[in-house]
C-alpha cells in the first residue's frame, strides 16, 4: 500500500471523508460501547443521528455549537495571518468577566442597552487580552505561542479570584455571580428552541470573514502575511500592522464567544464558563482548514456529539465519558482521513512494480544486507 | 536509445525504463540510461525535464513507478541512499549536506559511524589518502563552516568517494563555483575517471557539458531525446535537443548577445530618453556616456554579521538605457545591496537617489511608486507561493486594484490575462503561484515589474535555474527595457549573462567594489581573478 499525491481533489472528497470518518468512529468504539453495556447501533443513533431529528434537539446543538463557532473562528482569524494564538480560552474568559461587569453592576439597564454594552465589552476586553501577546510579537519578536498560551491560566486565575471574592453568589454562597438581569440575556432567535442571539450573532462574524478573506483586499493582505511574511514584506504590506490587527479581532471575537456563554445559555458567570472551548476552538478551526464555512461545519459536527452524549447517558445509562471517547475518536478520525485530500492510496501498483522483479536478484542482495532496510 | 560502445565494459550503471510520476505528472517516462566506468555522462535538459528526479532515483532518494536499475550488469533494488551507496553511487547535490561546526574527517566519516569508539585516527588517514586521489589538497582537520564553497564540494566528493564509490552523480556543480574552482573541479573529474570512475554530470552550463563530458544525454519532458558523444554535437546542436526547437539569437554561449536589431532600437530610442547629442555614437558608448543617472547609490554601508560590514561604502551609478553588471561570488554583500535597493533592509549609512529623488531606507512601496522595479534572487521571496498568478500580480498595488474595500475582480482578471499573454506565461490565472516552473515564475516577476513601466530596474541572479529558453526570453526582455532606457542594474555570478548584457561592470569582494570595467575590458579571467579578490 502507497500514498500517491493527487494532482487534483475532486468536489465529493471532503464531505465523504467525513462520513467516512463518522463510519470508522463507529467501528472503533464498538467494543467500548458494548463494554459499557450497552447496543452500539443504538448508542451511536444516539450520539449522532438522534441529536439531528427532532426540531428541538437540533436546536440545542446549534446553541452548544456557538462557542465553538466563536472560538473557532477566533483562532481562524489568526492563524489566517499566521499569529499563532493559543490564547482563544483567557480571551473567551476575559470577554465573559466584562459582560457580568456591566452586569452585575448596572442591572437595572434595557436590553436595548444592555446588550450592545456587553457585547462591545467583551470585544474590546478580548481584544485587549490578546494586545499584550501582539505588542510583544510584533515588536519584540517575542513567541506569541507562548504568551498567548501563558496568558490563559492568568484569565482563569483572575475568573476564580473573582467568584471567590466580590462577585460570589450571596444567596447560594456558591462561588458563581448572581444570575443576571432580564435586560441582558440574549433573546432567543429560533422559536421553539434555545438557540439564542449569540448563534446568530457567531454566524455573522462567520460571514464576515468569509467576505473580508475572498472579496477584499484586507483579507489578501492577511493571507499574504500568513503564506509568507518575507514576500509580504517585499511587496509593500504593513506585516507587522496586518498580523496586529488580525490578532486583536481575534481576541475581540473570542471575548464575544465570552459574553454569548454568560448572557445567553448560562445567564451568570460560573468558573466552568469556559470549559475548554478555546483549545476545542484551536481543533475546530484547523479541521475547518480555517475557512469561515468550515469552522461552522465542524463546531454543529462536534456539537452533535455532545447533545447526543447528553442523550445517550439519559436514555442508555452509558457513561458521560463515553460521548468524549467518540469525539475524540472522531476527531482523530478525520484528522486522518483528511490526509486523502492531499495523497490517493494505490494498493498495489498496476503493471511491473520496482519490487516485482527482484526475485531472480536474491543472492545478490544477500551479498548486500544492508539494503534489506527497504521497509517495502 | 543509449547503448554501450561496442565491446566495452559492463556498464557502470544502467537505467531500463524508469517511470516516475507525481499525481497526473509524468517525471520520467520509460528513461533508459547507461554509464560507462571512466566516462562523465552529461545530463542535460530543461527545468522539469526530469533530470534530477531521475538522479534521485538512482540515490534512492525516490522510488520509481517502474523500471530496472542494474550496477554493473546486475539488478539492483535501491530503495535508500543506503542501498546506492552500498552498490558504489555517490550523489553530491546543489544544496550540501554538511554538518558545519564539524572537521572535514568528521564529516567524511559521520555517515559510517556506528555506535561505540570511532578510529579518528585511522579515519583521518583515509580521508588524507581519499584527497590526495581526488589531488587536491584539503585539510582534514579544517572546520567545514570556515571553508569556502568550492572547499565544501571537494568535501562533499570526498564523502561520496570515501564509500568506495564507482559511480557519482553531481547535480550542477558547477552552479556555486567560480571560475578558478569549475577548472579544478574538471581537472579532478579528469584524474577520477581516469581511474575508472563513472560520473553522471547534470548541468544547465552548454560549454561545461562540452569541456568535460565524453557523452551527452539530452532529457526533454521525462524522455531521453538522444544520447550522442559529445565530440559530435555543437552546441547550438545541444540547445535544440534540449528545448526542442532551434533556440534564437540570444544565446548566453555567444559573447555579444546584442544584435544589430537591438543596438538599432537602442540608438534610436536613446535621444528620446538622453539629450540626442550621441546619436551618431555606437550604442555602448551612448548608453554609458551622456545620459542622466537614474539610480545613484552613494557610500552605502550595512554592518555584518561579524566585525567587517557587509556593505562597505558602495558607490555606483546606473544610467538610463544601460545595463551596469555586478559581479561576484554570493555572499560578498550582492544581496546587501539588493535588499537595500528593494527597501528590504535600511542601510546604516550612505543614500540612495532615484530619479534625483533621495529614496534612502524608503519602504518598498514608496520604492515602486517612485519608478523602481524590482526582482530579487529570493523568487519565493518576493511571491507570496500559496496566493495564486493574478493575486501576486497585483499585490505589490492593491490599492488600484479595490473598490472601497472589496477587490475589483474584474480589473484584476484582465490586468493577470493581458499580461500572462503578453509575457507568454504558461499558467492559469488562478494557479497557485508556487505550482509554475522557475521560469514562468519568473515571468510572472518580470510581467509584474515591467507592467508599471519603471525608469530603474534591480534585478538578481534573473536566470538562475531556468532554462535555456526562458533564460533567453528574460534577457531579450532586459534588453528592450534597455532600449527603452530603462536604467538597468544586474546582479549576477552567471559571468557570460553579465559579459553579455552589461555595458559596465563592477565586481563585489568582501563587501567593496573592488573593480570597475567596461564590457569591452571585461574578460572572464579578468573578472575571475576580482571575484577571487586577486588584483586584475
Amino acid at each position: 500500500m502507497r500514498f500517491v499525491l493527487r494532482g487534483h481533489e475532486p468536489r465529493w472528497l471532503a464531505p465523504a471523508l467525513v462520513l467516512g470518518a463518522v463510519v470508522l468512529t463507529y467501528a472503533l468504539t464498538a467494543g467500548p460501547i458494548r463494554a459499557a453495556g450497552s447496543n452500539p447501533v443504538a448508542a451511536y443513533q444516539r450520539y449522532v443521528i438522534a441529536p439531528l431529528t427532532s426540531f428541538s434537539s437540533f436546536g440545542e446543538v446549534l446553541l452548544a455549537s456557538t462557542p465553538l463557532v466563536f472560538t473557532g473562528l477566533a483562532v481562524a482569524i489568526a492563524f489566517r495571518c499566521g499569529f499563532w494564538n493559543i490564547g482563544a480560552d483567557g480571551q473567551f474568559i476575559v470577554g465573559a468577566i466584562a459582560a457580568t461587569f456591566f452586569a452585575l453592576n448596572f442591572p437595572d439597564l434595557p436590553g436595548a442597552v444592555a446588550i450592545p454594552l456587553s457585547l462591545v465589552a467583551g470585544a474590546l476586553v478580548g481584544a485587549l487580552w490578546a494586545l499584550v501577546p501582539a505588542l510583544l510579537r510584533t515588536r519584540y519578536r517575542i513567541d506569541e505561542v507562548v504568551t498567548t498560551l501563558l496568558l490563559n491560566p492568568v484569565a482563569l486565575l483572575l475568573l476564580q479570584g473573582l467568584l471567590n471574592g466580590p462577585w460570589r453568589n450571596p444567596s447560594s454562597g456558591f462561588p458563581e455571580s448572581q444570575t443576571f438581569a432580564s435586560g441582558y440575556r440574549f433573546p432567543h432567535v429560533i422559536p421553539g428552541t434555545r438557540v439564542d442571539l449569540g448563534f446568530a450573532v457567531a454566524l455573522v462574524i462567520a460571514l464576515g470573514l468569509w467576505v473580508v478573506l475572498s472579496h477584499t483586499a484586507v483579507g489578501l493582505r492577511m493571507r499574504a502575511v500568513g503564506l509568507s511574511p518575507n514576500a509580504s514584506r517585499f511587496n509593500g504590506i504593513a506585516v507587522e500592522r496586518t498580523l496586529l490587527r488580525s490578532a486583536l479581532v481575534s481576541g475581540a471575537v473570542a471575548g464575544l464567544g465570552g459574553v454569548s456563554q454568560v448572557c445567553g445559555l448560562r445567564g451568570q458567570l460560573t468558573t466552568e464558563i469556559s470549559a475548554g472551548f478555546g483549545y476545542t476552538g484551536i481543533v475546530v478551526a484547523t479541521l475547518a482548514a480555517l475557512t469561515a464555512g468550515g469552522v461552522v461545519l465542524v463546531a454543529v459536527l462536534l456539537a452533535d456529539v455532545v447533545v447526543g452524549s447528553e442523550s445517550a447517558a439519559r436514555v442508555l445509562q452509558l457513561p458521560p465519558q463515553m460521548g468524549k471517547v467518540v469525539t475524540a475518536v472522531l476527531l482523530l478520525t478525520v484528522v486522518s482521513l483528511l490526509v486523502l485530500r492531499r495523497y490517493r492510496i494505490v494498493l498495489r501498483h498496476p503493471s511491473k512494480a520496482p519490487t516485482a522483479p527482484t526475485a531472480p536478484d536474491g543472492d545478490q542482495r544477500a551479498a548486500a544486507p544492508i539494503s534489506a532496510g527497504g521497509g517495502r | 536509445m543509449s547503448s554501450p560502445a561496442p565491446g566495452a565494459a559492463a556498464p557502470a550503471v544502467e537505467l531500463r525504463g524508469i517511470r516516475k510520476s507525481y499525481g497526473d505528472l509524468l517525471v520520467n517516462d520509460g528513461v533508459d540510461l547507461t554509464l560507462l566506468p571512466g566516462e562523465v555522462h552529461a545530463l542535460l535538459g530543461e527545468n522539469g525535464a526530469g533530470k534530477t528526479t531521475l538522479m534521485r532515483i538512482l540515490y534512492g532518494l525516490t522510488r520509481p513507478d517502474g523500471g530496472e536499475i542494474a550496477v554493473r550488469g546486475r539488478p539492483v533494488t535501491i530503495t535508500s541512499p543506503k542501498d546506492a551507496i552500498a552498490h558504489g553511487i555517490g550523489m553530491v547535490t546543489q544544496h550540501f549536506a554538511l554538518v558545519k561546526p564539524m572537521t572535514v574527517t568528521e564529516n567524511v566519516v559521520l555517515s559510517s559511524v556506528g555506535l561505540g569508539r570511532v578510529d579518528m585516527a585511522a579515519a583521518r588517514q583515509h580521508v588524507a589518502d581519499a584527497a590526495a586521489r581526488l589531488g587536491l589538497v584539503i585539510d582534514p582537520d579544517a572546520k567545514v563552516g570556515g571553508l569556502s564553497v568550492g572547499e565544501q564540494q571537494r568535501v562533499e566528493i570526498l564523502k561520496a568517494l570515501y564509500h568506495d564509490c564507482r559511480v557519482l552523480i553531481l547535480d550542477e556543480p558547477t552552479a556555486v563555483l567560480v571560475p578558478q574552482d569549475v577548472d579544478a573541479l574538471f581537472t579532478s573529474l579528469r584524474r577520477l575517471t581516469a581511474e575508472g570512475l563513472g560520473v553522471l554530470f547534470i548541468s544547465h552550463k552548454l560549454h561545461e557539458v562540452t569541456t568535460i563530458s565524453s557523452r551527452v544525454s539530452v532529457l526533454r519532458r521525462g524522455r531521453i531525446i538522444d544520447t550522442v558523444p559529445t565530440g559530435d554535437a555543437s552546441p547550438r546542436q545541444l540547445a535544440e535537443l534540449m528545448v526542442g526547437r532551434p533556440t534564437m539569437g540570444v544565446r548566453r554561449t555567444d559573447a555579444p548577445v546584442r544584435s544589430d536589431a537591438d543596438l538599432a532600437v537602442a540608438a534610436v530610442a536613446e535621444p528620446g530618453a538622453g539629450d540626442g547629442s550621441t546619436e551618431t555614437k555606437a550604442a555602448e558608448t551612448t548608453a554609458a556616456g551622456a545620459t542622466e543617472p537614474v539610480l545613484v547609490v552613494h557610500d552605502l554601508t550595512v554592518p555584518g554579521r561579524g566585525a567587517r560590514p557587509a556593505l562597505d561604502r558602495v558607490s555606483l551609478q546606473v544610467r538610463a538605457g544601460e545595463i551596469v553588471g555586478v559581479a561576484g561570488v554570493s555572499g560578498n554583500g550582492q544581496r546587501e545591496l539588493v535588499d537595500v535597493l528593494c527597501g528590504m533592509t535600511v542601510p546604516e549609512a550612505g543614500t540612495v537617489h532615484l530619479l534625483g529623488r533621495d529614496v534612502t531606507g524608503r519602504q518598498p512601496q514608496q520604492l515602486v511608486r517612485a519608478g523602481l522595479g524590482r526582482i530579487p534572487e529570493d523568487r519565493h521571496g518576493s511571491v507570496v507561493d500559496g496566493l495564486s498568478v493574478e493575486q501576486n500580480l497585483v499585490l505589490e498595488d492593491l490599492e488600484r486594484y479595490r473598490r472601497g474595500p472589496f477587490l475589483d475582480r474584474r480589473r484584476i482578471r484582465s490586468h493577470a490575462q493581458a499580461l500572462i499573454d503578453r509575457f507568454n506565461i504558461k499558467a492559469e490565472r488562478t494557479d497557485p503561484i508556487g505550482s509554475l516552473s522557475g521560469g514562468n515564475m519568473q515571468k510572472v516577476l518580470l510581467a509584474r515589474v515591467l507592467a508599471r513601466d519603471p525608469a530603474a530596474i534591480v534585478v538578481a541572479q534573473p536566470t538562475r535555474g531556468l532554462d535555456v529558453g526562458a533564460a533567453e526570453y528574460v534577457h531579450r526582455e532586459l534588453l528592450d527595457r534597455r532600449a527603452a532606457g530603462a536604467a538597468i542594474l544586474l546582479v549576477s555570478e552567471d559571468l557570460e549573462e553579465l559579459l553579455a548584457l552589461a555595458d559596465r561592470l563592477v565586481v563585489m569582494y568582501d563587501g567593496q567594489l573592488v573593480g570597475r570595467l567596461a564590457a569591452s575590458e571585461a574578460t572572464p579571467a579578468r573578472l575571475g581573478l576580482l571575484m577571487a579578490g586577486e588584483a586584475a
